[in-house]
């Protein structure tokens, strides 16, 4: 196994609001390896994406505060980085893509004054030069007729095509790791197919991490090696991809992948889909004790006294379930 | 088959972009293209396809949303594209919607209460304020939601919980066809379970028509008897939900499906990547619409002739030259 380029360690982001804090992210621990894809899945508000801004510190402070944790890049920690020192690392270890490529992007200048930017400020090119890169990025990308389009703007790409000038800006200073955050929601499936093949291809030729923020568990299937399941802030269970399908431990990952829908062409009855009943609990002053507990249909009263810890079941996979763990966490 | 409930022949949509001075460049978006199909009582009708595939807007012209260009669309033995204002609004609480966003189709001002009730008001459902009360109640409790839920503000519910008051909403005057437009698209998976399991009940119990329509291939081939693959305006395939997914026949159907990510990492399997993105619905590709990106594509054949919808095998219709 080769050395974590990224360690998330009980990370804790949490934002003042007028009716209290929101505890968003609330403990997370994820590693990342070099060249390796890491799927952090969960739905709306499980804390995915403020768990992906907090690493590049893209998070609006105040009313957002990282209040604990470590964030270790190569064993650096970034947390008390200032702007300029994170500004080296941005871009160039660490980019990221955006999941709205409608307005990810800035109006008002030309994409290619926008891939430009970056490799100017980072790899100090001159103008000459990081335009030819530029145009040499998007071809890689696939955009036909690159050293045309480079001069055009936003509006005049289609969503998927957007999409791609994210990817090649992201790309262009070579980064060890990119953070792709929900790459393909806005997209259609055909599109959202060209871009995971992308991706894929962009991965295979630059060698770096990746990590996919996603809620859409068929994209991880297909893409991740490692899947991290994350619910109300928390990472609830954490395994190799083939283990997590075959064999969810955690009660709110059994759920979720029972309540997906899926095309089964030899089922002659279709099966009621498993809902997991109730709703995501609110993150301000959440009820102490496992976060699952109110939806989950074996919980029992131990659940509710204290947080269970995210423990290693064996073979890598961890799990944050007193059923599964045995006993209560000290 | 029974005599359909939902009949749509022929549906035309073309909107005007003029631009240039006083929009004297005619430009003109064709949404729908010839689209016809037919509903009987009790069936699901999946439609599926792409932005911009006309899937929407086929719907809203059911409900003269938006009126059609061209086309005919009869409701029980009745051309409702023919009726005047009045007669429609009859017609009306025969057929209903619901909308994708739950977070935009419910006024913010107004209680839930006074959303589900108002088409109680409207076509003077309720004779007394206990019974609209009663009724409001019994909705609430229909879509699993409570009596006391109907003094609160849509902003008080979380997106599942809105879905669900669209739904009573639409339920409110007991239609017998709802349009489900993309109703769980906006919806976080275990929450879109939620509501595909309401749906299904609804129909079993009060015995709706669903004209489904949706981009998810995977949620339309759960609910759906039929389901119906449009491309820029037109079908392109019709069938069974069975056989459109074991044996499609129109090569933009296999490509779609061959896209969707499956949630078994063992299942990797080839995948028909299209090359290309849709082309514009304003200056549609000419003959199939598909032949720009079709993998089997014969020229000119396919760029010269719109190929018609064929029935290949019993229930099972294509609009392919080469599959039919």
């Amino acid at each position: 196994m080769s050395e974590p380029l990224l360690e998330i360690r009980d990370l804790k982001t949490h934002f003042a609001t007028d009716n209290g804090i929101v505890r968003a992210v609330d403990g997370v621990d994820i590693t990342i390896r070099r060249g390796e894809t890491v799927g952090v899945v969960g739905e709306s508000g499980c804390g995915k994406t403020v768990t992906a801004m907090s690493v590049l510190k893209l998070i609006a402070m105040p009313p957002g505060r990282i209040v604990d944790g470590q964030i270790l890049w190569q064993g650096r920690d970034l947390i008390p980085l200032e702007a300029d020192e994170l500004d080296d690392i941005r871009a160039k270890d660490i980019a990221m893509v955006f999941q709205e490529p409608m307005t990810s992007l800035n109006p008002v200048y030309t994409i290619g004054e926008q891939i430009a930017e970056g490799l100017r400020r980072h790899e100090k090119l001159s103008r000459r030069a990081a335009l030819e890169r530029t145009v040499e990025m998007l071809r890689l990308v696939q955009i036909a007729n690159a050293e045309k389009r480079v001069h055009d703007y936003p509006h005049q790409f289609s969503g998927g095509m957007r999409q791609r000038v994210m990817i090649a800006m992201a790309l262009s200073c070579s980064p060890k790791l990119l953070i792709a955050d929900e790459p393909t929601t806005a997209l259609d499936v055909t599109i959202q197919a060209q871009i995971l093949e992308l991706l894929a291809d962009m991965k295979a030729r630059f060698g770096m991490a990746v990590m996919l923020i996603t809620h859409a568990m068929g994209v991880v299937a297909e893409t991740a090696q490692r899947v991290v399941v994350m619910y109300a802030g928390r990472v609830i269970e954490e395994a190799p991809v083939d283990e997590l399908f075959a064999n969810p431990r955690h009660p709110y990952t059994q759920g979720l992948i029972r309540s997906i829908p899926h095309i089964d062409r030899a089922a002659t009855t279709k099966k009621r889909l498993e809902a997991i009943p109730g709703v995501v609990p609110r993150l301000i002053d959440p009820a102490p004790g496992c976060r699952f507990a109110p939806r989950c249909r074996f919980a029992m009263p131990a659940c509710r006294l204290a947080t269970p810890a995210l423990r290693d079941v064996g073979g890598g996979h961890k799990v944050a379930c007193i059923l599964e763990t045995g006993g209560l966490p000290q | 088959m029974s005599t359909p409930l939902l009949s749509v022949r022929n549906l035309t949509k073309q909107f005007d972009i003029g631009s240039g001075f006083l929009l004297r460049n005619d430009a003109v978006v064709h949404a729908v293209d010839g689209v016809s199909f037919s509903i009987p009582p009790g069936e699901t009708l999946g439609l599926v396809g792409e932005s911009g595939s006309g899937k929407s807007t086929t719907g809203r012209c059911i409900l003269r949303l938006v009126e059609p260009t061209a086309g005919e669309i009869w409701f029980q033995g009745r051309n409702v594209s023919a009726l005047d204002a009045r007669a429609f609004r009859a017609l009306c609480r025969d057929m209903q919607i619901i909308f994708q966003d739950p977070f935009a189709s419910l006024n913010p001002r107004m209680t839930v209460g006074t959303i589900i009730g108002e088409a109680l008001t409207i076509h003077k459902l309720a004779p007394s304020k206990e019974a609209f009360t009663d009724r409001v109640v019994e909705l609430l409790e229909t879509v699993g939601l409570q009596a006391d839920h109907m003094h609160r503000y849509p902003h008080e519910f979380s997106g599942g919980q809105r879905q669900r008051i669209g739904i009573a909403r639409a339920l409110a005057v007991e239609p017998k066809l709802i349009i489900c437009d993309e109703p769980v698209s906006a919806l976080d998976v275990s929450i879109q379970a939620q509501v595909i399991n309401l749906l299904e009940d609804l129909q079993g119990k009060l015995g709706l028509t669903y004209l489904f329509i949706a981009h998810d291939l995977s949620v339309v081939e759960h609910i759906s008897h039929r389901v119906a693959v449009m491309y820029l305006g037109r079908i392109v395939e019709l069938a069974s939900a069975r056989d459109l997914y074991v044996t499609p026949l129109h090569p933009y159907t296999e490509a779609l499906l061959s896209a969707v990510p499956v949630t078994d990492p063992k299942a990797r399997r080839k995948r028909i990547v299209l090359q290309g993105e849709v082309p514009s619905p304003i200056h549609p590709p000419s003959g199939c619409h598909f032949h720009t990106r079709c993998p089997i594509r014969q020229l000119p054949l396919c760029a010269r002739e719109a190929p018609p919808l064929k029935e290949t095998a019993s229930g099972h219709f294509v609009a392919c030259h080469l599959r039919s």
